[in-house]
């Protein structure tokens, strides 16, 4: 049945949005035909390798590189001060050097790397380089580095460790908790986890005979590698190409710079020759700018009804060796954690503490997943305390519909209730809730994302977004956009766009996308904002020539522009269906109309679009928020410890499912990886945790900053078989500010599993397990402490 | 991606002229048969290797026979075909049980029985890169000179992390050995060394040849338990077997063998039990025993105090299961 029809019989007026199809472009990544950065060999192509620090923080005294230099295959090395811009991606805190100049601040920071014919080559001159380092007491903890303010790890920063705190406050908590009838108080521990997308991070680069500097990297952020790339290297914006090939997944992990993109365009440059740098996967855990580890202390006050009056929390993020989006981390802890519930007072004080590891950044549900954990298990507290039914509550302080937050964002659509509705039903929660045998139970939980930013992380009013769309006498539509395709499908959903405004079918759409030489910016694979800005941008575009394809068909059909509509391949009579030609057709009459058919379309945030006033006020402003709500079924077994996640039911309001089978792979690959960092996912540092007996290990310069498990052995993810059952279901809420009214799917559905499942397993057993990961040995130790009365 | 350094590879179809390239380059040479294990390792740095003799093209390695007596199991048999094999599944359920748990399936086609047994030890400290060692400063099984699981230890305690080395020892298997001096039998139980750095008792000019085991009394009955944190993939975190020898539905005898311990397993006798009738209460006093003989150390990458209730506990299950006890006790009423 082809898509109009499918559509039609089921009521929807659209032909290609909301149809059941898949990604153009998937069989090729199946059948093993696409090309990721490490498939590219150009012609006289050098290896290069990073020689990393074996300490998590030391001074660099010096560094010999003549005996890799002297080695046959080598062709050049580079070390950081030939590299000492310092850049980040958030403009405001640049700390970051390509190639670490002066000093060390991880155990694999990177130091010096060579270029040469082979990759073993290059490996083996690594080893010839002679660091000389002075060694520094490293700190690996929050507290550490908080109570060592004399030893910085960045000795420009400006108060010791601290990278970034924020103190912000909404009505009078204080009163509020006063006056509540229940106050519920807990710490939270969430541990940090990293992406582990399935495709190291790999960069090419290559200076053409005009000078021309071209980078393949896999990246979801090409603009603003094109913006640092040129920072750091000197070289002017319009004569750098950045081009990111396909992506084998990122989640976060690979947007912004890495060393390795650097390090390829500065031996490419000094070498004459095209230079490769591939990660090993140990590289990748290295790199990280995963999830932060947070230590929240959260105090919430409720009236008797089961009413939000109050919240306090505080929160310590480990950030790492550097800032990455820390600020924004920062921000986020607290600015996205009242919706989808109305709060009437909150306040939060969030500190980010750079320590001696691997940097954290963003990892799907950037810098609220955490607090989402400990504001959701408070709230099934609150509901056991009260006796109130944990869906109930939420209802009950549902934030509504175009509506003002108390931090003054402005909520659109909202199908939360919808999303409770549906897992309610789905789980059969009335039947079961409350009546399951002991060592089973059913837990719930909600939450928001933002669908892009208001404003872009670098102060502009450019677009966000830029699409160019042409079309031509082959009835082919071409869109070119700066979009990153990462496996999410943007580069499907522009297509969709397209498609259904001009009337063509999926296939007949060729989108060449994240090619700066190509193509308009588009910000990039972050904050889950493509589908709303740049398919705000393809429909402005696509409409615009959709409506000269109108007007030159309506022209020779005699009749008005509005009475043509354009869909299946077809230019048709909106009053009289056996009046139609073939879009291509349709296509040639607009070229002999209008000469060349080419359009663009734009995204920029509107300008009277609401953000809070007071400093800060900017970070969580979205134009459309998307709902999330999740039930878990857990069965615990008392003798091991052991849970079993037996079923999770996800619902998400996404607004519009343009592609409703990639919502569906975005829902159930968020929910399995959130249920992935809840009972096995650790980006685990040495030693905390390593010794059983809880004792430091007396450890020598070195030994203090290793992670626990760098390869995907050690760094268990769950296997088909540890996977529960998922189900996915789409709310559509239709949003005015999203294309067709879409929203968010990427990581929005992420977020409230986590406790969903801890809330299921306290259903189960009566354990809370308040620092995650959840473990057999927390759970056993859980129903020790309830058998001898401590719990 | 890690590089695999340069080795040559040598392609035997008899196992004289096997054994003889052995003699030729020992101790600079391996055996390789599947190689999930040894590749690894070598891309690490972990082993370092200049010759692998294959046994991919002996035929007296591949295949299960079966007399009145015994089964006998080529030691570059397949995992999968031990797994899948009717007789092992039939004689020796443990067997076939543990093969099947190890891995994936892709690792199982690849692997062998024979290296399974030869699988290196592993260690938190060991099974990493060579940057990561150069960071800790080495280690006994590295370049090092220190201990970082046993502060203070003189010898290397990485762990036998062979799946199949539990039940084969529960079974009282028995390995054949070629080598130029001739061939050579030891009991399974006998093979291991006291050595993470190299804990298998074969030689470096030796190739394991087979695997005989003895077809077991009707009587006799043993299980296996694995515990890794996912049910794919790992390695085991707990790996045990139990054989209970029964008469008159009393036990006569039989044996716990707890691996993933350190470089040896652990084998406790049962004959001071016997007498026990097979129920609840000889799970009890199994775990118990195993609780205060065995103890799981800090070189797994898994907390070693959690692993020590879980090795308690899994015994205890594998008696409930000879015993025809449901596996789990009933969880307590709300």
């Amino acid at each position: 049945m082809s898509a109009v029809r499918d559509n039609v019989s089921r009521g929807r007026p659209y032909a290609v949005v909301g149809a059941r199809h898949g990604k153009p472009d998937a069989l090729d990544a199946m059948a093993g035909l696409a090309k990721y950065a490490d498939d590219i060999a150009l012609p006289r192509m050098l290896h290069a390798k990073i020689l990393r620090s074996p300490h998590a923080h030391a001074r660099i005294r010096s560094i010999d590189t003549s005996a890799a230099e002297a080695m046959e295959g080598v062709h050049a090395v580079v070390v950081g001060a030939e590299m000492p811009t310092r850049y980040g991606v958030i403009p405001w805190t640049p700390d970051e050097q390509a190639l670490a100049a002066d000093k060390v601040r991880y155990v694999g920071d990177g130091v010096a790397a060579v270029a040469a014919v082979s990759e073993d080559i290059a490996i083996a001159a690594c080893k010839r380089i002679v660091v000389d380092y002075e060694v520094l007491t490293p700190l690996t903890t929050p507290e550490a580095a908080l109570a060592h303010p004399e030893n910085k790890i960045h000795e420009a920063n400006k108060h010791g460790n601290i990278t970034k705190q924020v103190q912000l406050a909404f009505g009078d908590v204080d009163a509020q908790l006063a006056n509540a009838d229940l106050v519920i108080e807990g710490h939270y521990g969430f541990h940090g986890s990293t992406h582990a997308a399935l495709e190291p991070h790999c960069s090419v680069a290559h200076v053409d005979g005009r000078g021309l500097l071209t980078v393949w990297s896999a990246t979801q952020v090409p603009h603003y590698l094109h913006r640092e790339l040129a920072k750091v290297l000197e070289v002017p914006t319009h004569k750098i190409r950045v081009i990111q090939p396909q992506v084998g997944g990122a989640f976060g992990g690979k947007s912004e710079p890495f060393d390795l993109e650097f390090v390829a365009a500065k031996l490419a440059m000094k070498t004459g020759r095209p230079v490769k740098c591939l990660y090993t996967r140990e590289e990748v855990f290295l790199a990280h700018r995963g999830r932060h580890p947070f230590e929240m202390d959260y105090k919430t006050g409720f009236a008797e009804d089961g009413k939000i009056l109050a919240v306090d929390a505080k929160s310590i993020l480990d950030g790492g060796a550097y800032s990455s989006f820390g600020l924004v981390t920062t921000y986020y802890s607290g600015q996205l954690l009242g919706s989808p519930y109305v709060f009437d007072s909150y306040r939060f004080d969030s500190t980010r503490v750079y320590t001696n590891k691997p940097a954290c950044g963003p990892k799907r549900g950037h810098g609220s997943v955490q607090p989402r954990f400990a504001i959701e298990v408070q709230l099934d507290k609150a509901a056991r305390a009260l006796d109130i039914d944990p869906i109930e509550l939420r209802r009950r302080n549902f934030v509504g519909e175009n509506t003002t937050t108390i931090n003054e964002f402005h909520i659109g659509s909202s199908g939360f209730l919808e999303c409770l509705d549906l897992v309610e039903q789905a789980s059969t929660w009335k039947a079961r809730h409350g009546k399951l045998p002991r060592g089973r139970g059913l837990g719930v939980a909600g939450s928001t994302y933002i669908s892009g930013t208001n404003y872009c992380i670098y102060p502009t009013d450019l677009p966000q977004s830029g699409v160019q769309i042409c079309l031509d006498r082959s009835g082919r539509v071409r869109v070119f956009a700066g979009t990153s395709d990462i496996g999410q499908g943007s580069s499907t959903m522009l297509a969709v766009v397209a498609a259904e405004e001009l009337g063509v079918h999926l296939d007949d759409v060729r989108v060449v996308a994240a090619d700066s030489d190509l193509c308009p910016v588009d910000l990039g694979a972050y904050s889950s904002r493509i589908t709303l800005m740049a398919g705000n941008a393809c429909l402005s575009a696509a409409r615009d020539l959709a409506g000269k394809v109108r007007q030159a068909v309506a022209k020779k059909w005699l009749c008005q522009k509005r009475d043509v509509i354009l869909a299946d391949r077809r230019a048709q009579r909106l009053d009289d269906p056996d009046v139609w030609m073939d879009i291509t057709e349709a296509f040639i009459l607009a070229e002999v109309e209008f000469g060349t058919m080419g359009s663009t379309g734009s995204y920029q945030t509107p300008r009277e679009d609401v953000h809070g006033e007071y400093r800060g006020g900017t970070i969580g402003a979205s134009p459309a928020y998307s709902f999330t709500a999740h039930i878990a079924e857990v069965s615990v077994d008392e003798e091991t410890g052991d849970v079993r996640v037996e079923n999770i039911w996800c619902a998400h309001d996404c607004g519009r499912a343009l592609s409703p089978v990639l919502v569906e792979g975005q829902i159930e690959g968020s929910v399995y990886m959130g249920f992935g960092e809840t009972v096995m996912e650790h980006h685990h540092v040495m030693p905390s945790g390593l010794r059983t007996d809880g004792k430091r290990r007396d450890s020598g310069p070195g030994k203090e900053g290793l992670l626990a498990h760098s390869s995907l052995l050690d760094y268990r993810m769950p296997t088909t078989l540890d996977t529960p059952n998922l189900f996915a279901g789409i709310v559509e809420k239709p949003d005015p500010r999203g294309p067709f009214g879409a929203k968010e799917a990427g990581e929005g559905p992420l977020h409230s599993v986590i406790p969903a499942i801890c809330n299921a397993i306290f259903d189960a057993v009566g354990v809370r397990v308040d620092e995650l990961p959840v473990t057999p040995a927390k759970i056993l130790a859980g129903l020790r402490a309830q058998r001898s009365g401590g719990a | 991606m890690l590089r695999l350094p340069p080795f040559a590879l040598h392609q035997p179809t008899t196992v004289a002229e096997a054994v003889a390239t052995l003699k030729e380059f020992a101790p600079d040479v391996r055996v390789i048969s599947g190689g999930t294990d040894l590749l690894p390792n070598m891309k690490l740095a972990q082993t370092k290797v200049s010759h692998l003799v294959s046994a991919k093209f002996l035929d007296e390695l591949h295949g299960i026979t079966r007399t009145d007596t015994h089964v006998r199991i080529g030691a570059a048999t397949s995992l999968q075909t031990l797994a899948e094999d009717e007789d092992v599944r039939e004689l020796l359920p443990a067997l076939a049980y543990a093969a099947s748990r190890i891995a994936s399936p892709q690792i199982r086609q690849m692997g062998t029985l024979g290296g399974n047994i030869s699988l290196d030890t592993r260690c938190r400290y060991i099974n990493q890169s060579e940057l990561w060692r150069e960071a800790l400063g080495g280690c006994l099984k590295s370049h090092g000179s220190e201990c970082h699981v046993v502060p203070g230890g003189q010898g290397c305690v990485a762990a036998l992390s062979a799946d199949t080395v539990a039940p084969l020892i529960a079974y009282g298997a028995v390995a054949e050995m070629a080598s130029v001096l001739g061939p050579r039998r030891a009991p399974v139980q006998e093979l291991f060394q006291q050595d993470g750095t190299w804990h298998v008792r074969i030689a470096r000019e030796e190739l394991l040849v087979a695997i005989e085991i003895p077809i077991p009394a009707p009587q006799t009955r043993v299980a296996y338990r694995k515990w890794s944190v996912r049910q794919s993939i790992d390695f085991p975190l707990v790996s045990v077997a139990v054989r209970l020898d029964v008469a008159d539905d009393v036990l006569t005898g039989g044996l716990v063998v707890v691996s993933a311990l350190g470089p040896r397993p652990r084998v406790l006798t049962l004959e001071r039990l016997a007498g026990s009738a097979i129920d609840e209460s000889l799970a009890e006093a199994l775990g118990q025993m195993v609780h205060e003989r065995a103890r799981p150390l800090p070189n797994l990458p898994y907390d070693a105090e959690y692993r020590r209730e879980r090795m308690v506990v899994e015994v205890r299950r594998a008696v409930r299961v000879l015993a025809g006890l449901p596996e789990r006790p009933l969880p307590v009423p709300r």
